[in-house]
């Protein structure tokens, strides 16, 4: 049984900034579950598309129920795959991730956009999909519950905000985030 | 703490970074990122098209990451780009 969600949100950032931050998003305050991030692959296409594979390490956090009902799933790292089409002239991101093991417990698919907001091109739209899937029998609603929560809660800081280094000078308008 | 316009920074100009998968890696895996990040900031999204002058690094980087992918039985191989419900990059 099989689960979609889809949410739309506005950047505060010109595109260009939320691009080069993708790309140093981790660690950040939100994401100390991520344990390890490396990039496996990267080509730039006879279109001047840069296509990339990024494999990250995340601990496994399940809610206390399922983890008395799945211990075999708690020893192991979860492995996620993020495959990415960076294309600079139509100034679009586009993201695909899903996890490599713990599959028969779940599958989450998550397909992002980020795209310059022609209306306000010093934002950027975020439209994000989700596609949750498990073969438990009988578990499938609670799971997608808390996963749908989980999706939800991680929709906001480390998106919204792309970090930049501390600046010193004290006159400087903008914060450090 | 390193900030903004210091000049002694070194290799690493991050102060925050991950680490690698192989634990062994993380220092190439550091100054990849680092070449990578300023060619991508400073050349690719300004329609600068010259190159790219990270791929020393990469490959360094890549032989001991593959090495440990493989020794930690992590299963990338034969999984398609863009993986599931596919996104087709144009050639």
């Amino acid at each position: 049984m099989g689960r979609y969600f889809h949410s739309e949100v506005d950047i505060k950032s010109p595109w260009h900034q939320v691009l080069a931050a993708f790309w140093q998003r981790y660690p950040n305050p939100y994401s100390t579950h991520v344990l390890t991030e490396d990039v496996l692959y990267r080509e730039v296409t006879s279109s001047n598309h840069l296509l990339s594979r990024r494999l990250l390490t995340k601990t496994n956090r399940l809610p206390g129920w399922a983890e008395r009902v799945f211990p075999m799933h708690m020893a192991r790292a979860v492995y996620v795959l993020e495959d990415s089409i960076v294309d600079p002239q139509a100034h679009t991101l586009i993201t695909k991730t899903w996890n490599l093991n713990h599959n028969t417990l779940m599958t989450v698919v998550e397909r992002c956009l980020f795209e310059e907001n022609h209306g306000r091109p010093s934002w950027t739209k975020l439209r994000r999909e989700a596609w949750i899937s498990t073969a438990v029998y009988g578990l499938g609603r609670p799971i997608q519950l808390v996963t749908r929560e989980s999706h939800q809660r991680s929709r906001s800081p480390s998106h919204h905000k792309p970090r930049r280094p501390p600046t010193r000078n004290p006159n400087s308008l903008s914060e450090p985030q | 703490m390193i900030r903004a316009g210091d000049t002694n920074v070194g290799s690493r100009d991050c102060f925050y970074s991950m680490n690698s998968v192989g634990e062994a890696c993380t220092e190439l895996k550091r100054e990849y990122d680092t070449c990578f990040n300023r060619w991508f900031a400073e050349k690719f999204l300004k329609g600068d098209r010259s190159g790219d002058p990270c791929t020393e690094s990469f490959r360094k980087y890549q032989r001991c990451v593959q090495a440990a992918i493989k020794e930690k039985e992590i299963p990338i191989d034969g999984v398609d780009f863009m993986g599931p419900n596919k996104d087709k990059p144009e050639s």
